[in-house]
């Protein structure tokens, strides 16, 4: 065991899956000498070269769009996007193309390709450095989407997203890159929890509480907070966001009979909302309240000197367990 | 054959009138349609220039006359057999002839749509022909001459048009992507292969090299100007095929671009060149030399070739609202495959005989297209759920399921009567 922050995980992840694979490569602007604007892949060229950390044209859509062509040509490309804002400019190339290209060859074609993506908010950051764009990627069938939350899982996840043979879009959460774990640098893939599954990160029996990314710290820290007043929570790190471990979610709300949601994606039309449908449709006699969403508002990311405002924390967090728990 | 355009302003100098008006009158569109029977296409004096550099020629690359008379390029020599030129025109006249019974089956509701290649057989046969077993091809929708040259079934090119999938013949087995329908986005993937073929080590002696079509109005698209970027950045082997048809659906040329396309590539840092499009001999040259330059790691090349959508857009465009009568039939008159048959007759190489054999093969081909269309199954509902995901997806796995069950109790209610 070593004790590594979230952005050191992921680059010892990274290091273990261009060890493992020839055929790995990762491309980005600045990923090269710089090691990453976060320092996730810090290191790595100097040890793999630049033909395998390349350093790409500025260029978003292109980063992706040659990704395809690298993989088509049986390449596993990682592509950074330096920041959740800035994935758009590649949409219609993750959506309509990489997403795609299995479908449309009718299973000839595969797209082990990865996109990496610091995502969130909390760092202080100008515009479209704090977004959480998750959900336009969740609604592309053929993407698989997930989200880490810390070392342990950083570290294992991306390597399970490499050696994925569909597309993974891979939420990091930007304001948790510092965050320290030990993780297990040594353990092999094999007994790792399987990417498309939800982890319960803390046993209640009151409410279940369901989070991904860089709001599981949060919740967990109101599972700390709730128990002084007497009440358990079940909170659950969804980790896959493309397919939804819904397994794990309905047996928990099963058992407390009320559920929470919270991320920082705006809440309309956002994964709260998805999750409160499926609850309701499989859990409805369980249920003792309407399943509640904690996330963000319905509006852009604001400025910065507002963003504690919008970003949901502890005390929204437990606000809503306190009305789920008033019915 | 080559000419000079007349240079009619300075290059930072005042537009000329109606430039800047962004509801161009028709002086606007009038270089766009003057050609000459030899193929050149010349701009108007007063109107937007096809070249705003003063002095500065625009060569078109051209081995075969409309009328077939055989010209030499001192850098494009071509040696061909007469047997390779009765292939190129069977090729020609056979994926005309795909064409109009795809058109035809689309009029009959047999397809949903239809992208004519009607006019372009030359540009797409000349550079499909010019490509190795080994090289890569990544087309547009439209590109059938080249799926053709590259052993696609024409049957698997209609599943796309009539609905029954999105593509889905295996890219490996031919080395021809998928059709891909964003305009401009395979430049991309195209450029990604090709750099995949420089990290498998396969760039020189006996190399690999990539090609990608694309049209006029792709040009316009950001994806084709990052294709450019990364290509020229990284030295990738491969060769930019930009057929230029005159028109993105109804917006002419000028609407693109107020350079000679070719000419884009020197700002990228690569060489652009411009061919006739209508002449399968030049096509075949210079997407020849273009290739095997990528090949040996010169990297990429934009190829222009100057030729004419003489059909629709697709099934569902109407031309007679945006463009002149005219214009087509003085196109007609530089037909690919008239050249071609001008050509063998000219010179003796063909007789009758092969031509009517020609002629016999293709009604042959529309048959069989016709036929497989016409037999061709609709997929199964399920198939909805099919090939997603290389890997089991519990949420899929749950609605095929729940799907398979409601359609059961209509199968159940149909046997209850």
């Amino acid at each position: 065991m070593t004790v590594l922050t979230l952005s050191k995980a992921l680059n010892e992840g990274l290091r273990k899956s261009l060890e493992a694979d020839p055929k790995v490569l990762i491309m980005g602007e600045d990923v090269g000498k710089l090691g990453g604007v976060f320092r996730v892949t810090d290191g790595l060229q100097k040890d793999f070269g630049e033909s395998r950390v390349v350093d790409t044209p500025l260029a978003e859509s292109g980063i992706v769009g040659t990704a395809i062509g690298l993989a088509l040509r049986g390449y596993r490309p990682v592509c950074e996007i330096q920041f959740d804002g800035f994935v758009f400019p590649a949409f219609d190339q993750i959506v309509s193309q990489l997403a795609k290209q299995r479908l449309r060859s009718l299973g000839h074609v595969k797209m082990p390709v990865v996109i990496r993506i610091p995502c969130g908010g909390g760092i202080g950051a100008v515009e479209h450095h704090s977004e959480s764009p998750e959900v336009y990627f969740v609604h592309a069938a053929g993407l698989r989407v997930v989200a880490c939350s810390g070392p342990a899982d950083a570290f294992t996840m991306i390597q399970q997203s490499i050696a994925s043979d569909d597309p993974v879009i891979f939420f990091e959460p930007k304001r948790r890159y510092w965050d320290k774990a030990e993780v297990d640098t040594a353990a092999d893939l094999s007994g790792a929890v399987p990417l498309t599954s939800a982890r319960t990160v803390a046993e209640g029996s009151d409410v279940t509480v369901v989070s991904y990314g860089p709001l599981v710290r949060t919740c967990l820290e109101a599972a700390v907070a709730a128990r002084e007043d007497g009440r358990s929570l079940d909170v659950i790190d969804l980790r896959s966001l493309s397919p939804l471990d819904m397994g794990s979610v309905v047996a928990s709300v099963r058992k407390t009979g009320r559920c929470v949601v919270v991320h920082e994606a705006p809440v309309t039309a956002g994964l709260g909302a998805e999750i409160a449908a499926r609850v309701t449709e499989e859990c409805f006699y369980h249920l003792e309240a309407p399943v509640m969403r904690v996330g963000g508002f319905s509006t852009p990311y604001p400025p910065s000197r507002l963003e504690e405002y919008y970003l949901p924390d502890l005390d929204r967090v437990l606000d809503a367990v306190d009305r789920v728990s008033a019915f | 054959m080559a000419l000079t355009v007349p240079a009619h302003q300075s290059r930072y100098g005042p537009p000329p009138a109606g430039r800047g008006d962004p509801a161009a009158g028709p002086d606007h569109k009038e270089w766009h349609v003057a050609v000459d029977a030899d193929g050149a296409v010349t701009a108007a004096p007063g109107s937007a220039s096809l070249d705003r550099q003063a002095g500065s020629r625009v060569e078109t690359i051209q081995l075969l006359t409309p009328e077939g008379e055989r010209l030499e390029h001192p850098e494009y020599p071509l040696e061909l057999s007469t047997d390779d030129v009765k292939g190129l025109y069977r090729d020609l006249v056979l994926v005309r002839r795909i064409d109009t019974e795809a058109i035809a089956l689309q009029r009959q509701g047999e397809l949903g749509i239809w992208a004519s290649l009607l006019g372009q057989e030359a540009a797409q046969v000349g550079s499909g022909r010019a490509l190795g077993p080994r090289d890569m091809a990544f087309p547009t929708y439209r590109e059938h001459g080249v799926a053709w040259c590259r052993g696609v079934d024409p049957i698997k090119l209609l599943e796309l048009y009539r609905g029954v999938s999105h593509g889905g013949w295996d890219p490996a087995e031919h080395n021809f992507h998928i059709y891909t329908i964003v305009i401009g986005a395979q430049t991309l993937h195209a450029t990604g292969y090709a750099m995949g073929i420089q990290r498998d080590g396969l760039v020189g002696e006996d190399g690999e090299a990539v090609i990608v079509y694309f049209g006029d109005g792709a040009t316009s698209q950001g994806d084709v100007n990052e294709a450019f970027v990364f290509a020229s950045v990284f030295n990738a082997p491969v060769v930019f095929f930009c057929q230029n048809n005159q028109w993105a659906i109804s917006e002419p040329l000028e609407r693109q671009s107020r350079v000679p396309l070719y000419q884009r590539a020197s700002g990228f840092g690569f060489p652009g060149i411009r061919v006739d499009g209508n002449d399968v001999f030049a096509c075949l040259a210079v997407t020849r030399k273009a290739m095997q330059a990528a090949r040996e790691g010169q990297g990429p090349t934009l190829i222009e070739a100057f030729t004419y959508r003489m059909g629709a857009h697709t099934t569902t465009d109407d031309p007679t609202r945006y463009r002149l009568a005219t214009e087509l039939e003085a196109w007609k008159l530089k037909d690919p495959i008239e050249r071609v048959k001008a050509y063998l007759v000219r010179t003796g190489a063909a007789d009758a005989a092969f031509f009517e054999a020609i002629e016999a093969e293709s009604a042959e081909v529309g048959r069989t297209v016709r036929q497989g269309c016409l037999s061709m199954p609709d997929p199964q509902p399920l198939a909805i759920f099919e090939n997603i995901y290389s890997e089991p997806n519990a949420l899929l796995d749950a609605e095929r399921e729940q799907f398979a069950a409601y359609l059961d109790t209509f199968e159940a209610e149909e046997v209850a009567r």
